[in-house]
């Protein structure tokens, strides 16, 4: 039994921990380790084509998990006063949005984008004045709104967590010490909610920092880090792309575990 | 009714509805100025609602609630002059104990003077004796100094009405008893109303000036505690204010007699006119008196004696008419009585009430 579990660990850890192995590879050769260097970390960094893709990723990452935290938060907040039929409503459909498969998301995504453009591009076109009018397509907004939506129901799901234990009484007794209502939300609710919309934040980060596949419907012509490795892998398995799966995981790991801590419950609480 | 200009609190035909369950209905009640209320009932007979309406968190489905002679459907808790000790003392668990308690005057518009706020969280500290605890945080305090900070949260506003939501529940016995001499000497200190919520007959009657009982959302009675106590309106407060013993009877019509189901006739008591028929008599444990020797109203054999101290309970079953609880005092009993000892059970028929069956 022991033997066994070793080996389901050694299979989910070996190839990550190799990957991380052979980013200080000093040679070329990803079956034999040659010597410690840095040097394909220096390589990957200066190379334009990833820089421009992470600086992607990172600009759609921490607008759309902006977003997702504005909106799921909003979401949370207007939950708690809709009937409990309601809510349960909305769990569900939160909860559906988080385990529908990425492939799905990414192709209906793509279809009902495709449908929605060539409805406004024409319209645009017919009522712009100038001779030059814009036109949508897909790019940095498209998979900002895949990754925010999807992000949005996760930010609600946590934020939503919180807000449960925080109980009514506080808000009353807030309202009862002659604090108009967004003056309890400044000073009670979101102090109190704020570590759980954090947590979202970097979740909703990471997940759209990491995410391959809805990315890849509706990118367009754009590149994020995880197509760009794709892409690069047609070419072989370098160290220089070891060095870049290393950089993301450690990111990603720092981000997750910030969000841990910030959604551990304080062990202090109010009442008894 | 007395004008609302004298009360502080009143109720006019207020009921409370939850789609189709009525929470309370035809509420009529009227708190004095400067008194100490008590609404007394069991677990869902609508105290809290009423609570509830005064401080603002919920509105009356009918009738109107008036504070200080102000009509306030519609108002928001916020803009109510009144504040609320919450049963589980709803402390801000972010904030420390001074940004706790001068929450309210920071609040309050116009704003006071930043000095003054201090000032008067200071006292109000210091009123609850948690002078040099204000920058403790809340979850540092026990479970009886929070409740002092909710207290203090509360009247550091100097609010017409202090509402109180069952505010000792949460407490042992002892520093309940203990806080409820010092709300006592609190509320005569401040000179404000207060109403206390407590499904407790003994902390009703010992605090207030007067005590409305509820039941099933309605008030019941609403009198001085003393005068709840001796002329309850009806079998369910002589139930719930208290201990008694009910005994089936019937009531002969005219100068009458009340017969009581064993067969045992008493004369009427003064109080008890106009009843006839089936008919239910009560009578409380200390108005009975335990007799060895002589006549006797009813005859019985003890069966259970619980010793409490100054005073003894004993269970006699009367034949025909079940167990009956007395209560002795000490001082008039020279020797306890034994269970399975047969004994007279006497009482003055002035002392029995009389409720239609």
């Amino acid at each position: 039994m022991r033997a066994f579990i070793s080996s389901v660990y050694l299979f989910l850890y070996a190839p990550i921990a190799l990957v991380v192995l052979f980013s200080f590879n000093a040679g070329r050769n990803a079956s034999e380790f040659t010597g410690f260097s840095t040097a394909w970390y220096a390589k990957a960094l200066s190379n334009t084509f990833l820089v421009s893709a992470l600086q992607n990723s990172l600009i759609i990452a921490f607008t759309s998990a902006a977003l997702a935290a504005v909106f799921g938060t909003m979401a949370a907040l207007g939950m708690e006063r809709l009937s409990s039929r309601m809510r349960a409503l909305f769990d569900a459909l939160f909860a559906a949005a988080i385990v529908v498969p990425g492939v799905v998301i990414g192709i209906a995504t793509l279809v009902a984008l495709v449908a929605v453009f060539s409805f406004v591009n024409p319209t645009i076109a017919a009522l712009w004045p100038g001779d030059q009018p814009p036109r949508l397509g897909l790019g940095y907004g498209s998979i900002i709104a895949a990754h925010g939506l999807f992000s949005m129901a996760l930010v609600a799901m946590i934020v939503k967590a919180r807000i449960a234990s925080l109980g009514r009484d506080i808000v009353e007794a807030s309202s009862d010490l002659y604090a108009t209502p967004l003056t309890t939300f400044r000073l009670i609710v979101l102090p109190q909610i704020l570590p759980s919309i954090l947590a979202g934040f970097l979740l909703a980060f990471t997940f759209s920092f990491d995410d391959f596949i809805i990315a890849f419907f509706v990118a367009g012509s754009k590149t994020t880090l995880p197509i760009y490795v794709f892409a690069s892998i047609r070419r072989g398995v370098t160290p220089e792309i070891n060095a870049i799966a290393t950089l993301v995981l450690v990111a990603s790991l720092l981000l997750i575990l910030t969000a841990r801590v910030l959604m551990r419950e304080k062990k202090s609480k109010s009442g008894e | 009714m007395t004008s609302a200009s004298t009360n502080d609190i009143e109720f006019r035909s207020v009921a409370k509805r939850y789609g189709s369950v009525t929470a309370v209905s035809d509420i009529n009640l009227a708190v004095p100025q400067g008194a100490f209320v008590a609404l007394l009932g069991p677990s869902g007979c609508g105290k809290t609602t009423c609570l509830r309406m005064i401080g603002g968190f919920e509105q009356p489905s009918e009738g109107m609630v008036y504070i200080g002679g102000q009509p306030m459907n519609g108002v928001p808790a916020y803009r109510r002059p009144v504040n609320m000790v919450f049963q589980q003392y709803a402390l801000f668990p972010h904030l420390d104990v001074e940004q706790n308690v001068a929450y309210g005057l920071k609040q309050m518009r116009p704003r006071a003077a930043t000095a003054e706020i201090v000032r008067r969280t200071q006292e109000a500290l210091e009123m609850v004796r948690l002078g040099g605890f204000g920058k403790r945080r809340i979850h540092e305090m026990s479970g009886g100094q929070q409740q002092r900070v909710a207290l203090a949260r509360a009247i550091v506003n100097k609010p017409k009405v202090l509402l109180l939501d069952e505010p000792l529940a949460a407490l042992d016995k002892k520093l309940r008893t203990a806080m409820q001499i010092e709300l006592q000497s609190l509320q005569r200190e401040l000179g404000i109303t207060f109403l206390l919520v407590t499904h407790d007959q003994e902390e009703a009657l010992s605090m207030s000036d007067l005590v409305c009982v509820m039941s099933t959302g309605r008030v019941v009675q609403m009198g001085p505690p003393q005068e709840i106590y001796d002329r309850p309106a009806s079998l369910f407060v002589a139930d719930f204010v208290g201990k008694t013993n009910r005994i089936a009877a019937t009531i002969e019509p005219g100068a009458g007699s009340v017969r009581l189901a064993n067969g045992v006739g008493l004369s009427k008591p003064a109080r008890a006119n106009g009843t006839v028929g089936a008919a239910m008599v009560a009578v409380r444990p200390e108005a009975i008196s335990l007799v060895r020797n002589g006549t006797a109203t009813l005859q019985g054999t003890v069966t259970h004696r619980m010793f409490l101290g100054s005073t003894v309970e004993y269970s006699v079953e009367v034949e025909g008419l079940g167990d009956f609880l007395v209560t002795a005092d000490r001082r008039n009993e020279s020797e306890l009585a034994e269970p399975g000892e047969r004994i007279g059970l006497n009482f003055d028929p002035n002392a029995m009430h009389v409720f239609p069956a």
